[in-house]
């Protein structure tokens, strides 16, 4: 029987296996956009907004920098055993001049990457129960899509 | 220079990895800088604790602690957290009760013991709302994932190289071999750093500062009550701890982006140079007097991110400073004399009061083999998470 897809967390991305977004929020007074999202007070020093609409972010975007885990991260992240090294990516994403990280999809590692090439978001499994297998965005050069 | 304060006495406890209580290396620490200022215990009128650190959040109430643990006296006590600047916002609070003619004599005491490996969150089970939980959740962000994409970020600019990195390592840890209170005395060769496990691509395990136990103190007083006991006092004549700008666009620990910059203009001077920069504006001094500096080398490549912060040379400069040897000992303006936190490893509220030390020891001339001649002028820079970043500049 297949498992339940379900976020990591709540709220910080859509759903769509396809084309997935990061969800974010701008503030109604100043239009800055936020991610994660605020919802009770902007952060722009110049602004006292109090009301935020949800928004979808750019889902592609330049490659800022990049690195990667040799090692397995400790705890709360939930570790494969054998533990494989994986990728972490910076995006810049243009529309909203701001940069995001995640994990880069798996199987792409710090040789296949160079700053400036083009990246989009998809949806990964993070780690997995007996019902469920929770998912998170990761960054994939745009190149390396199928 | 109307807001100096003296530093009359120093002391540490040496780095290590002890596994004992805080309490003992921040006493120790205490006890040395009290006999070194020529201070009795129960003359302090001040005590300043930064605070240990679990995981991100202020750990064991650290003044009262260090003040309990020398005999209670009757001081007013304050306790600061700032993540790695605790132990400058101990200082700034110190400084600012001698300037504002509340008290003369503060001991400014930092002390720290830490767990093996990475720092993580321990413990506080499911904390979803909490930035420094789920990075290490959602995306395995260490603190080395950070540095590292700093470090990748370099390169890409102008040009580093893994070699450069690993130079930076090489010449601290020649420092480190002259220091009695550094945990790695141990001189390092190119070879053998560039030969060390990959961590967090492209930074090795010699690249990337490891956590430790240690403690230090100072002995801060009004400059009058200094001159009692001395007739030229090495002095702090500024100390920084701004905050970011908004929007901040360089991203840092624990966040997973950038403020957004869409609509807005930047900031003139973004917030790693305006933490120097309002320290050489309280000063009245500007880089180009500085003999030497004591910076966060959280890795080696950010050690070459420094020198350009603090103004020591142009952007894109630095890798061609530690080339030439200039920021070595003897060099044109040594940078991190002591060994840096390469050859300490972090004990973390006790660091930013551990730069200030070494800077001290150079300006009395008794730092033996890692000495600067002519020591007379110096700036610590010091970063870490949540937005927390200081300088101090110490006097001759």
């Amino acid at each position: 029987m297949s498992k339940t897809e379900a976020p990591a967390i709540e709220g910080w991305f859509t759903m769509d296996r396809e084309r997935p977004h990061l969800l974010g929020t701008r503030c109604k007074s100043c239009q800055n956009v936020f991610f994660p999202k605020e919802t009770s007070y902007c952060r722009n020093p110049a602004c006292n907004g109090t009301d935020f609409d949800e928004i979808e972010l750019s889902r592609t975007g330049r490659l800022w920098s990049f690195t990667n885990n040799c090692y397995a991260p400790p705890e709360p992240f939930v570790a494969d055993d054998p533990f494989e090294p994986y990728a972490i990516a910076a995006v810049e994403l243009e529309a909203e001049k701001m940069v995001v990280m995640g994990q880069v999809t798996a199987g792409v590692s710090v040789e296949e990457l160079e700053a400036g090439m083009e990246m989009e978001l998809v949806l990964e499994t993070l780690f997995e129960d007996d019902d469920n297998e929770f998912l998170v965005w990761k960054w994939r050069p745009t190149a390396a899509a199928a | 220079m109307a807001h100096e304060v003296a530093i009359l006495g120093v002391g540490m406890h040496p780095w290590g990895k002890w596994g004992r209580n805080f309490v003992e290396y921040g006493v120790k620490a205490a006890q040395d800088a009290l006999a070194d200022a020529g201070v009795d215990w129960r003359d302090v009128q001040f005590v300043a604790g930064a605070d240990t650190i679990r995981n991100g959040y202020p750990g064991h109430v650290a003044g009262a602690t260090f003040a309990q643990a020398l005999g209670w006296q009757g001081a007013q006590v304050a306790s600061s957290y700032g993540a790695c600047a605790s132990g400058s916002q101990a200082i700034a609070t110190a400084r600012a009760q001698i300037l504002a003619g509340l008290c003369d004599v503060a001991l400014v005491v930092g002390a720290d013991t830490t767990p093996k490996g990475f720092f993580a969150p321990s413990g506080g089970g499911d904390r979803s709302r909490d930035p420094d939980w789920l990075r290490f959740r959602l995306v395995g962000a260490t603190n080395p994932v950070y540095f590292g994409l700093w470090a990748r970020r370099r390169m890409e600019l102008f040009g580093a190289t893994e070699e450069d990195f690993a130079r930076v390592k090489v010449k601290n840890s020649r420092h480190a071999v002259h220091n009695p209170n550094a945990r790695f005395p141990k001189s390092f060769t190119l070879d053998e750093v560039l030969a060390s496990p990959m961590v967090s691509d492209p930074l090795r395990l010699l690249q990337i500062c490891a956590t430790s136990d240690g403690g230090a103190a100072l002995i801060l007083t009004s400059m009058e009550y200094a001159r009692k006991h001395t007739a030229d006092p090495v002095t702090i004549p500024a100390v920084s701890n701004v905050t970011p700008k908004y929007p901040n666009q360089l991203i840092e620990m624990p966040n997973f982006a950038t403020d957004s910059g869409a609509g807005l203009s930047v900031p003139d001077v973004p917030f790693r140079p305006s933490i120097a920069k309002y320290a050489y504006e309280q000063a009245g001094v500007g880089p180009e007097d500085m003999d030497l500096a004591e910076v966060y080398d959280l890795s080696s490549a950010l050690e070459l991110d420094w020198y350009e912060i603090l103004g020591l040379c142009k952007e894109g400069e630095a890798e061609k400073l530690v080339r030439d040897g200039d920021t070595s000992v003897g060099g044109r303006i040594p940078v991190n004399t002591s060994g840096g936190l390469g050859a300490f490893g972090e004990a973390i509220p006790a660091q930013a009061i551990a730069q200030v030390c070494e800077l001290t020891w150079q300006m009395r001339g008794e730092a033996g083999g890692r000495q600067v001649d002519g020591a007379k002028l110096g700036i610590t820079a010091n970063y870490g998470l949540f937005g927390h970043g200081s300088s101090v500049i110490v006097k001759k």
